[in-house]
């Protein structure tokens, strides 16, 4: 590990008297796999959607091997190296699979208007690069038979594949991950792990997501960082996460944690 | 395509495929329909044929017969056949047989000059609406700054507004031009130095304030530039009566083109913020707004009474070689604009192929199926559409300066909202997103508004029909019933785009329906992510659980 490759310091959103994400300073070091996890409405879709330039911090700064990302927009933090998948898929559903890798391309195609235009050379080059770069993400994520289907026409799971392979194509330093195992079954989960680990090892794109799935982050992170209420309430390695009362207080309620599960109040999951 | 496929590309099954073979079925047609076209249109023949030649000459019938006629270009184009047909069919319908036609009734040429003026206008509106996905209400205005480029240079308003400028010149000299010109080369440069520092860092207060002050700055000196220019220019009105010299005529052309694209920019940027219903009212708006300048700007557009006569572009080895053909003198002009108005489409549709299979027509495309993943996977948002409203644009404002030369004559008139939907429909109608689909479109809906309604209003006008029930008085319900009709028939359009079709008809195949359901190009409403306020209450709602 060579030091972080983002920082995030004290980032607060706040939505008109709604506080989503409370000064929370968290660092991913470089070729890491790292988790964000906590209750429904916790605020870690804001924290990824701040990260990515959707929405901008009320406050605190987020860095980018170095590179302040703040008051960027989406398309510029993509440019500058993060991608992202969402927890609702967003395939562009009338495109083939390998036309949606190639738009993941865009911003690191040279090619201009002018180009397409005229059919240069810079053109014909730039077109062939994104085909690569689709066949080799296929390949990667394992869909190489869809290549030439609708996005729309492919399994659920592998359109949560596909969505990652769409990331990958943007050649990005840090891949944000929204939730990548939700409504897929044991086996695919599985599947899913291996390839997020193939991510980092084979690729050396540092990995960051959000999980609700407890087994797979606990077996597949290096870090977690615990968020309730927009706050952060916890971070360190799996086990550390596991036995910390905050966090099985966030989960299950006061009461539970204590030991006294059922006594005074119902938890509140 | 390199590597071995394994499922076949839904994107290369041409409507021909599985088709028989109707190579002879087409050229049969070509000739036939080429046949009826020459002789109703040639006036000694019709006498002799006495009855069956005033059958042929009544104008539904006639228009059947026009129609039929450019059938031919369509099911050169739909139809398997073979390639030297398809070609013979193609080239020798649209440049021997209709000439030929013209020659005896130069209304032809006419007609068909309007339809590839539509049809260009649908093309540039399909890469907005169909392509980009952004519902554009006000596209004539495009065409509108394209015809009152040329109308007013090529006029006698020209030397009017010269006049009023020497009567008038204020305090504007040489100097004037002097710090106008200096304003706008500094402007400029400080606009792109701005741009290119901010492309790759956020903008700051600083940048954002210096940006909009040089903005006002170059408004301000090509406005000085402008207006000293005209001053300066006033001595010469006298000899520019009727206009610049026909010369020009090709300077303007790509001067149309760009003064579009410009005004598209400009539209664009306040406006493409908005998406879906909230950006149609406002390009209706502005639409409106440019209409409103022309009647209303009385020195340079002659407001409502509109601009007349509008010189023409002078071409002698043109007429000579349709002098040649045998083309009376005064029809040298309309068939020197059916070969422009050829020429153009032509360049038109390559750019369109060739936009659309590329980084520009994916990104488009991507936009229209999903904005906010569009953007997170790299696409600027802002400059990708403002390339989508200029394009779309510059084709419009050449085809309307074309418009100027042909009709000779332009008003606010005809730039009305009603004219922007006409194009809009055309392209509905059509099949969005699909070349072949909104030029067909084009040619449907002109027909149908130039020949066939008047053509059943002029028919049926003699044969005693109740006023009430006589559909020559009911055309514009035929009109719209003929519309009605398509869209609940094939909501995909005449000749769909294949990944419109596949969209609307994917519900018919698909088990689990986990698309997004993102097909509806026009009415998207943001995502969810945009949801300020109550995002991280919803942000867990759709875990999982909604499959």
């Amino acid at each position: 590990m060579s030091g972080n490759i983002l920082e995030v310091t004290g980032v607060t959103k706040v939505f008109g008297g709604l506080t989503a994400v409370n000064d929370v300073t968290m660092n991913i070091p470089e070729r890491s796999i790292i988790s964000v996890i906590g209750p429904n409405g916790a605020g870690k879709t804001t924290f990824f959607n701040m990260i990515t330039g959707i929405y901008e911090p009320t406050k605190g700064s987020i860095r980018l091997a170095g590179r302040e990302l703040v008051g960027l927009r989406p398309d510029q933090v993509t440019e500058a190296g993060i991608a992202r998948t969402f927890q609702n898929i967003r395939l562009f559903s009338s495109m083939t699979s390998e036309e949606n890798i190639m738009v993941g391309r865009h911003s690191r195609l040279k090619s201009t208007f002018v180009d397409a235009m005229l059919r240069t050379k810079k053109f014909h080059e730039s077109e062939q690069e994104a085909r690569d770069a689709a066949r080799i993400m296929l390949d990667f994520v394992g869909l190489g038979k869809w290549r030439n289907e609708l996005a729309t026409n492919l399994p659920y799971g592998d359109q949560r594949k596909l969505e990652i392979a769409r990331a990958l194509a943007t050649t990005p330093k840090l891949i944000l991950l929204d939730e990548p195992a939700a409504g897929m079954n044991p086996r695919e989960t599985e599947d899913l792990k291996a390839l997020i680990r193939r991510i980092r090892d084979e690729l050396g794109v540092t990995v960051c997501l959000i999980e609700h799935d407890m087994r797979l982050v606990m077996t597949l992170s290096e870090g977690i960082t615990v968020l309730d209420y927009g706050s952060k309430i916890s971070e360190g390695l799996p086990h550390q996460v596991r036995n910390d009362p905050r966090v099985m207080e966030a989960y299950l309620g006061r009461g539970a944690a204590a030991g006294e599960y059922g006594k005074e109040e119902r938890p509140h999951v | 395509m390199t590597a071995p496929t394994s499922t076949p590309n839904p994107f290369k099954n041409l409507p021909r495929a599985g088709q028989p073979d109707r190579t002879v079925l087409l050229m049969l047609f070509f000739i036939i329909s080429s046949g009826i076209l020459l002789a109703s249109h040639n006036a000694p023949l019709l006498e002799s044929l006495g009855s069956l030649g005033s059958f042929l000459k009544n104008p539904i019938v006639e228009a059947l017969f026009v129609s039929l006629f450019l059938a031919n270009v369509l099911f050169a184009y739909l139809w398997k056949a073979a390639p030297w047909a398809r070609m013979l069919v193609g080239v020798g319908s649209l440049l021997f047989v209709l000439p030929l036609a013209g020659r005896e009734d130069t209304s032809l040429l006419d007609l068909s000059i309007q339809i590839m003026i539509f049809a260009a206008l649908a093309l540039g509106l399909n890469i907005v609406v169909g392509l980009a996905g952004l519902l554009d209400l006000g596209y004539i205005a495009f065409f509108a700054v394209g015809a009152y480029l040329w109308g007013i240079f090529a006029s006698p308003r020209f030397a009017e507004v010269l006049r009023y400028y020497g009567e008038n010149p204020g305090a504007t000299n040489a100097g004037t031009l002097a710090i106008g010109l200096f304003l706008l080369v500094v402007t400029i440069a400080s606009l792109v130095y701005i741009s290119r520092l901010t492309a790759r860092t956020a903008p700051t207060a600083l940048s954002t304030w210096s940006f909009r002050l040089a903005s006002l700055g170059a408004v301000a000196g090509l406005t000085l530039t402008l207006r000293a220019v005209m001053v300066l220019m006033s001595g010469s009105a006298d000899s520019l009566e009727a206009g610049i010299n026909p010369g020009f005529f090709w300077l303007f052309l790509a001067l149309s083109i760009m003064a579009a694209a410009i005004v598209g920019v400009l539209i664009g940027l306040p406006v493409l913020k908005l998406k879906g219903d909230y950006l149609a009212i406002i390009t209706l708006g502005l639409g409106e707004v440019i209409r409103v300048l022309a009647n209303n700007l009385d020195l340079y557009s002659a407001g409502s009474q509109g601009i007349t006569p509008i010189g023409t572009a002078s071409v002698p080895w043109f007429n000579t070689l349709a002098g040649a053909l045998g083309f009376a003198e005064d029809q040298h002009y309309l068939l020197f604009l059916y070969a422009l108005v050829l020429v153009v489409i032509g360049v038109i549709l390559l750019v369109n192929v060739r936009l659309d299979r590329s980084r520009i027509g994916r990104a488009w495309i991507a936009i229209r199926d999903d904005e906010v993943a569009a953007q997170a996977m790299g696409v600027p948002l802002m400059q990708t559409k403002l390339i989508a409203f200029a394009t779309g644009a510059s084709f419009a404002g050449v085809m309307g300066m074309i418009f100027a030369a042909k009709q000779t004559f332009i008003s606010p008139e005809s730039f009305v909202l009603n004219q922007s939907i006409m194009v809009l429909a055309m392209v509905i109608l059509g099949g969005m997103g699909s070349f072949p689909g909104v030029i067909l479109g084009a040619g449907v809906v002109t027909l149908l508004n130039l020949r066939i309604l008047p053509g059943l209003g002029e028919a049926t006008a003699n044969l005693g029909i109740p006023q009430e029930v006589n559909p020559g008085q009911l055309q514009r319900l035929i009109f719209g019933a003929i519309l009605v009709a398509m869209m609940l028939l094939r909501p995909e359009g005449l000749l769909p785009n294949r990944r419109r079709q596949l969209e609307l008809h994917h519900e018919d195949h698909q088990e689990d329906d986990s698309a997004q359901g993102n097909a509806g190009a026009l009415g998207k409403g943001g995502g969810d992510v945009y949801s300020a306020g109550y995002a991280p209450a919803k942000e867990d709602d759709k875990a999982g659980g909604s499959r």
